[in-house]
Order: C-alpha cells, then structure tokens, then sequence
C-alpha cells in the first residue's frame, strides 16, 4: 500500500517555503505531511497532499523541480517503544530506514507541528498575536 | 560545396588572397599614418615609418594596440577619418572601465555587413529562410551585425532583439523561422522555453548562429539536440567591426576568418612574440580596409590556434578555433589559473546545465571560489544523501580540471540571471 509522497528542491533563500506552502494554499491543496532534510545550503521538502496529482501539477507550472515517490505509512501503537519496536525489527532483518517523519493526525482537529526557531520570544509573540498558544507538554501527556 | 556570399573572393587562392592584404595593407598604413597621430607616434617611437611596411611579412614590426589604447585614446583619438564621413557608431558592453566606443563609414558597416551575410550563407541561408535575430540590437554589435547580413542574403529578417521571450517564440512559431541568430546561453534558455511549452513540434529551426560569449562543444550538441538544428559558431569583437569578422561554415571545425578585410596574427601573450601557424596563443588583428577605426595589430586577448587546412566547404580562408579563454576572463584563484570555459565543461559532464556563476571572494587573504550551479529535474532526489554525493562528485571533478578545490552550491532552477546579452558568469568580489 504505497502513498505518493511529492519532493521539491528547497534552495536555501528566506521565503522558499512559503512560496511553494502559499501556492499550494491557493489551490485549495492541504498537507497532511510534511518534512524537511537540509543542508547549509539547500534542502529537499517532502510533503503528502490530499491532491498528489494537482499538487505535481502546480507546482511544475511555476518551474519547481520535484519528484515523485511512493512511500509506506504505518500506523504505530501510540505506547512506549511503539516505534522503537518496529524499528528494532527492521534493523533485525537488515532493512534500513532511509528517512522517517511524522503525519498529522486529526485527533481534536488540529495538527500539531514541532518549530525550532532562531528567534524565540518573537515567535511566541507572533503566535499571540495570531490568537495562539504553544502547546505546553503538559497538554501533550509529557512529563 | 557549401554556398557563398561572394565566391569568387572566399575561394581565392592562397596567393590571391596573399596579394590582396599585401597591397591593402600597404595602403592602410599610409592612411592611418596620414590621419591617426596616436599611432603615428606609435610608430615613431619605435622608429618606424610606412617605408618599412612592404608586404604582410612586415606585419609583425608594427606596434600593438591593447585595450588600455582605446581607453585612453577615448573616444576620438583612433579616429581615422572625418566625423562627418562616419554613418554609424558602436560600443562594447563596458563590464569593465570606459566604454570602447567604434566609429563606421557607409562603406565600413557595407563590409561588416557582407561579413555577416558570408555567415548567414555558409550556414546554407538563402532568401527562402527566415532568420530570427535575437542578438540586442542598439549599441551592441549583434544585432545591428546579423541584421544587416541577413538583409544582403535576403532573407526575411525577424528583428526580435534580445528578451522577451513569449514573444520571441510567438514569433518563431507564427512565422516560422528557419535560422536562429543570438547568443549561445539565451539559445539554450529559448530550448529550454520552448520544451516547457510543448512547441517543439512547432519550429521550423534548422541553422542557429551562435556567438559573443564562450560556448563549449557539449553546449553546442545539448542546443543540437534540443532544437533539432545545426548551431554555428560566429566570431567577432566591435573594435574590428563586431560579429562575422569569422564565421562557421557546415564543417563545424572553426571559424574562417574574413581575410581579405582582417589579418589575423597569433602571439606569445608575456612576449609579442609572432608565433607560427598551429601554435596556440593571443589573436591579433589588422584590419586592411577598414576607414573610420583602423586598428592595427590589436590584441584581442583571445587565446585560439590558426590553422590553414583545405575545408571540405571550399572555402580558403584560414580558420580560427573557438577561443580557449581569454587572457582577461581569466581568473587567477589561489595563484591558480581558471577559465570559466573550463568549469562549463566539468558541468556539462555532470549532467548539470550549462548556466552557473562563479564567485570568488577573499576572507582572511585566502580566495573562496564558489560555483552556483542550478539543480535539474534529472539530477534531483528525495534522498538528500545522493544530492550530497553528487555534490560531492562535481566537487571531485572540478577539482581534477582545475587543480583548486571549489565549493559548490546548488540553487533552485532559472535563479540564475540567463542572458538577454551576454550571461554573467564571474562575479569576483575580491578587493586587492
């Protein structure tokens, strides 16, 4: 059961992202994953849309270079080493992960997405003054 | 046999077109002696006066003239007739220091003109084609030069100028163009447009005429394919007259040179030295008929090889390689010589595009080379690992051509400023 995942070349310039987030947005194209692997000096975006094929379509027509891959989603008991069991019996039969990240679940609808920043109080700030809070770990069930 | 301009003069013999530069020569320095003083001192002060010019095998005692010549005789001193006599002038890019700027007679752009018309017809052009011209047109030689020629073949001339590229190919397809005259890096981006669009099926293409800036031969077969063409090469330098002072023919083994109107030389560049046919070095020329600006022996800082073999198109006149680099492209990184026609060959291997820059800074008294290079959908991966491996390996390739190690930086495709005239391609910060 594979799913399309669509990846894009990410030059490493302010705005990159929202660029290409911003066209999808105006297609009425929604994520449902999303990843970065980068370098100092470019990454690669990986993303899961609810469309695959306008999503490819859209974002060729405003000259990005993409590919296409098929990919495995597993869905992991939401427990202690539930990934960490998975994980120990792939590395048991020699098959290595090549990279690996997380899609949004829709529990309480909403999708919780992790930001490292370089600027912190300003972040908070702005998401206050977008009506929003950092999800404290408290909420998430952390100690 | 090829078709010609003017055949009777392009597949002279020899010692017809010997005879010819002799006795143009002769009378050439008569009149730049008559009404250049610059020169005139020139020749003075290394004691030589026009008794001393018999024949071409004279050539060599005459003095040299550089670029810093026509800087410094701006933008009047190398005049060679009455302003009221020129029709025309012409001016070089001016990247760097004072514009050059180039006077013409009627009878001066006339030449130019039919220099560019043998171009155009040895690249099988007839008054049945239709030749696009998307060289800038204004101060810059491209246009105005093919234009003119295309105007003596008598073909129906397209005067797009540079850019504007929905309208370039509107036109193209519209009116079905046949030949294609601009640089060879916007020739490459029209490829690239025109694949985008999905015209490939609707250009009528056959011949591109490519010049003003280097190109390598994997440029030329990449520009072939895509378009489904031939792409010639074309040579020229507005100080001598612009494009078409050597031109292509379908044997596509360099470039003839247009040698009853210029007398080409090759030199030792450190030492003036005159070396002979086959050895490479710095292109010199003499033009022999020229009015308003006859410049002799000038250096064109071109580096290239002359060689006169017999050419399966007919034609005589001695041939000219595409030039290796150019003492003044040049880049010395790290005390190492560079040549940006270098690293487009290391590219081109790679399976990268042809478009790059290359940035050289100094940080802390050592130069810092970087090369841009645009990512392609071929070469592109979701796994960042094997981006970083053939990162890795252009790295490795580069360095084996150069001898520097150069850092290499991937950029999202069309970031690279393509050029409307000429691309650029170094950008050195270095302040010494």
């Amino acid at each position: 059961m594979a799913v399309n995942q669509i990846s894009v070349f990410l030059e490493n310039r302010t705005g990159q992202l929202a660029e290409i987030t911003g066209l999808l947005a105006e297609n009425k194209i929604n994520l449902r994953a999303i990843s970065i692997a980068e370098t100092a000096d470019y990454g690669v975006l990986r993303l899961i849309a609810d469309d695959s094929e306008k999503a490819t379509s859209v974002l060729l027509s405003q000259g990005n270079i993409i590919n296409m891959n098929p990919v495995t989603v597993v869905a992991v008991p939401d427990k202690p080493a539930g990934l960490s069991e998975l994980l120990a019996l792939l590395a048991d039969s020699d098959v290595s992960v090549e990279y690996m990240y997380s899609l949004f679940t829709h529990q309480n609808d909403k999708a919780y997405m992790v930001f490292r920043v370089t600027d912190y109080d300003n972040f908070i700030q702005l998401l206050t003054s977008h009506g929003l809070t950092p999800v404290s770990s408290a909420e998430l069930g952390l100690k | 046999m090829g078709k010609y301009y003017q055949p009777e003069i392009e597949t002279a013999s020899v010692e017809q077109i010997k005879s010819w530069q002799n006795e143009k020569l002769v009378k050439q320095i008569k009149h730049v002696w008559d009404n250049v003083p610059y020169y005139r001192n020139k020749m003075e002060e290394k004691g030589i006066t026009p008794d001393d010019i018999k024949s071409i095998d004279d050539l060599h005692k005459l003095p040299f003239l550089t670029k810093d010549d026509l800087r410094e005789a701006y933008p009047y001193g190398l005049l060679g007739t009455d302003l009221k006599n020129c029709v025309r002038i012409q001016s070089t890019s001016g990247t760097t220091g004072k514009r050059v700027v180039a006077f013409y007679t009627q009878e001066d752009v006339e030449i130019w003109e039919e220099c560019c018309a043998r171009a155009i017809m040895a690249v099988g052009g007839t008054n049945e084609d239709v030749c696009q011209v998307a060289y800038g047109y204004g101060l810059f030689t491209g246009g105005p030069g093919l234009n003119g020629g295309s105007h003596k073949v008598g073909c129906l001339t397209l005067p797009m100028s540079s850019g504007n590229t929905e309208r370039q190919l509107q036109f193209m397809t519209d009116l079905g163009a046949t030949i294609l005259c601009c640089t060879p890096s916007y020739a490459a981006y029209l490829a690239e447009s025109i694949h985008e669009r999905g015209l490939r099926d609707q250009i009528k293409l056959r011949a591109g005429i490519f010049g003003a800036e280097a190109w390598s031969e994997n440029m030329r077969r990449d520009i072939e394919k895509s378009l489904g063409i031939k792409a010639y090469d074309i040579y020229g330098l507005t100080e001598i007259s612009g494009p078409g002072v050597s031109f292509e023919c379908e044997a596509q083994t360099g470039m003839h040179i247009n040698e009853d109107h210029f007398i080409a030389e090759i030199i030792d560049p450190d030492t003036g030295e005159v070396l002979p046919e086959g050895s490479k070095g710095e292109l010199v020329f003499t033009c022999i008929d020229k009015e308003a600006f006859p410049l002799l022996r000038y250096r064109t800082r071109d580096i290239c090889v002359l060689t006169r073999n017999k050419c399966s198109c007919g034609r005589t006149f001695i041939k000219m390689t595409k030039p290796m680099g150019r003492s003044d492209d040049m880049l010395i990184i790290r005390g190492v010589n560079v040549f940006p026609s270098q690293i487009e060959t290391v590219l081109l291997q790679q399976g990268y595009q042809a478009n790059y820059q290359i940035v050289v800074d100094r940080v802390n008294n050592t130069d810092t080379f970087e090369v841009l290079v645009e990512m392609t959908p071929d070469l592109f991966s979701d796994n960042l690992g094997k981006i970083t491996e053939m990162e890795k390996e252009l790295v490795l390739a580069l360095k084996a051509m150069l001898g520097i190690q150069a850092k290499v930086k991937l950029v999202a495709p069309k970031s690279i400023a393509r050029s409307e005239g000429k691309a650029v391609r170094v950008i050195d910060k270095r302040k010494i």
